[in-house]
């Protein structure tokens, strides 16, 4: 059995489960095995909408933990859950979606197991007739590089890279949510002391990685004063500001505007990169941008290269143009 | 407080990342080197958090000989000792790694104490796997938390902040205690004149560790097949504007 580790926030589950749900059940076929899903949690983990998404998205069954102990993410709760389902079930493989939970809560499991795990697959390949060798494809260097690699191990634990597929329900759509069925665990209260133990919201509106249309500057905007034209831009297309790490490392903008490997991956209509070269670890986290709009004083540069369009030029003229332009036709009867 | 940052040696390439012929590497004949990012911002943490009480931070590295260049850096920007666990510069897997990470960290503190407080990177920056920091501070019995873009020490107590979608958690642990950090937690500080002299100085400790390997196997590195674009040129500087809102109201935002 392939066993999927559904992420779910407080009884709401969200993409990342569906994606870890639709690349199992290719999985699970090449495996030749039925696919289950684990919900962990306390109060009734499976809610009517984890039971009824897990079953639309292909688990014949479902498991549920249910302790007080796991009221709120924690990591070493949900790392020893995992422990003892995996001890009592023994599934083949273990996947869950290499979201940061994600990750972590696998990790958390290896570590206790002494096992190996393979973060941020993109590609499996069980072994050729059971015990043996598995192969995979995994993401390094943020999606900038692939690694083939092995796994000699019994049960293999696993996550599929975050967005590796789009997540997508069986059709038809299976008549009755997948049968339910509790497993017990025992939990050390001292556990406790990673669960999460209080949530501050901050304002909502539109975030980078949803922004429609992401505004980009790099080194080439020059200052902290020089990203005036770009926030103009951004808000006259409902988007938003985004950057490169030279800006976030001369202290023009804060980190939260960054993208890229160790910034925020985005997916707007179109991403307008001005200033900006395209090293590989910006790219990684652009190129999931529908369309692309690069403005440079080099026609060389990398991003102009990868981009639908250009405009070779500097952007402290083109930008304001731009606005301008924007201004002019909007304001034609 | 005592703080240690577990960091590590990665190349900083440019626009493309090429592979030895072997495809078992990173190509870094023409590159320099630098520390994961994630990390440089773990060892500003741990300098500023030192230097709020009065403490004494430690940088740890296991690589190769040339890893010391990445300790002298951190020495440059206010740690106090390095400690190199020296390998032949091959890739370890995520549990030989681990294990030789934690045999070191027992060793220096069955001479002077736990640390604190031992932070990581979320992941490293070239194999990111996600994994060695949870395995370390396991195997040493403290708690960690990854993916942590603040840090509070409250007396015995730390507070640790991380982001989620509109908003953040927060976690509480006792100390001794591991924090997985992300960068965006801090803004690095560049070395100073005083700094770089004095990581002249700085003594590594060398430690000669092996550890059992894991059973993941790297077969090859590869690039991942790269989207061609035919790009339009919709012109030069300012006069380029019409046409580039052109494309924009095709799209539906004009
Ligand atoms: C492990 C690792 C992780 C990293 N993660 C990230 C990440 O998450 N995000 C990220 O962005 N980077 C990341 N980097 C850094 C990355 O390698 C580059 O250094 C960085 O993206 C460069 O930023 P830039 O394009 O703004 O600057 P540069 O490379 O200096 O490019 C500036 C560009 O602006 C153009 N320009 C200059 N003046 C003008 C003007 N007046 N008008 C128009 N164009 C102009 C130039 O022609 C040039 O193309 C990472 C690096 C490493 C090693
Ligand atoms: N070779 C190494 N030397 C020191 N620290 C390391 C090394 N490899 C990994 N780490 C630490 O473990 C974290 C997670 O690494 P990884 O599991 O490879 O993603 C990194 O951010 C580092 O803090």
């Amino acid at each position: 059995m392939l066993l999927v580790v559904l992420e779910h926030d407080r009884g709401t589950l969200g993409e990342p489960a569906r994606e870890a749900l639709t690349f199992g059940r290719t999985l699970a076929a090449k495996m030749g095995v039925e696919m289950h899903a684990l919900a962990i949690g306390a109060g009734a983990p499976a809610t009517e909408q984890v039971a009824a998404a897990s079953g639309d998205h292909g688990a014949a069954r479902l498991y549920t933990v249910d302790h007080d102990l796991l009221s709120d993410f924690g990591p070493e709760a949900w790392g020893q859950s995992l422990v003892q389902v995996i001890n009592t079930l023994q599934p083949g493989a273990v996947l869950a979606c290499g979201s940061e939970r994600g990750n972590e809560v696998m990790a958390q499991a290896a570590a206790r197991l002494d096992w190996p795990f393979v973060a941020n697959c993109t590609d499996i390949i069980p072994p050729a007739g059971g015990g043996g060798q598995w192969s995979m494809t995994r993401i390094q260097w943020g999606g900038s590089l692939l690694e083939d690699a092995t796994l000699t191990t019994g049960t293999a634990l696993l996550t599929c890279g975050l967005h590796t597929v789009a997540s997508a329900p069986v059709e038809p759509a299976p008549v009755a949510p997948p049968e339910t069925q509790a497993v017990a665990v025992e939990l050390d209260a001292a556990l406790a002391r990673t669960v999460v133990k209080d949530r501050v919201v901050l304002e909502a509106g539109v975030t980078l990685p949803t922004a429609p249309v992401v505004v980009g500057g790099g080194r080439g905007v020059g200052s902290a004063e020089g990203f005036a034209p770009l926030e103009e831009l951004a808000e006259l297309l409902g988007g938003r500001v985004g950057c490169s790490r030279a800006v976030t490392n001369n202290g023009w903008r804060p980190h939260s505007d960054q993208v890229g490997q160790t910034g925020t991956r985005i997916a707007p209509e179109i991403y307008i990169a001005s200033g900006i070269s395209g090293a590989i670890q910006h790219w990684v986290g652009a190129m999931g941008s529908k369309h692309i709009l690069a403005i440079n004083i080099d026609p060389e540069a990398n991003m102009v290269v990868k981009a639908n369009w250009a405009v070779i030029g500097d952007l402290h003229q083109v930008i304001p143009a731009i606005s301008a332009e924007i201004r002019r036709r909007r304001d034609r009867p | 407080m005592r703080v240690l940052c577990c960091v590590k040696r990665v190349p900083a390439p440019g626009a493309k990342i090429n592979v030895t012929a072997d495809g078992l590497a990173v190509d870094a004949a023409h590159l320099g080197f630098t520390t994961s990012p994630h990390e440089e911002c773990g060892v500003e943490e741990a300098v500023q958090i030192a230097e709020r009480t009065g403490g004494e931070v430690t940088v740890l590295t296991l690589g190769p000989a040339e890893a010391a260049e990445q300790l002298r850096y951190a020495a440059s920007v206010g740690a106090h000792l390095g400690v190199l666990v020296s390998t032949d510069g091959a890739a370890w897997d995520p549990q030989r790694t681990a294990r030789a990470l934690t045999a070191a960290i027992e060793s220096l503190e069955a001479g002077s104490g736990a640390f604190d407080l031992i932070l990581f990177g979320n992941e490293s920056a070239d194999s990111g796997g996600f994994q060695v920091g949870v395995r370390v501070a396991y195997a040493l019995g403290r708690p960690i938390v990854n993916g942590i873009k603040g840090i509070e020490v409250d007396g015995p107590v730390v507070r640790a902040r991380r982001e989620i979608d509109g908003g953040f958690e927060v976690y509480e642990m006792d100390l001794p205690a591991a924090l997985g950090v992300k960068e965006g937690i801090n803004l690095p500080r560049y070395p100073t004149m005083r700094g770089r002299l004095a990581s002249k100085k700085l003594e590594i400790t060398t430690l000669v560790l092996d550890a059992a390997g894991g059973d993941q196997a790297l077969v090859r590195l590869h690039r991942p097949t790269e989207t061609v674009s035919q790009t339009v040129i919709l012109g030069d500087g300012p006069d380029a504007a019409p046409a580039a809102v052109d494309v924009l109201e095709e799209l539906g935002l004009v």
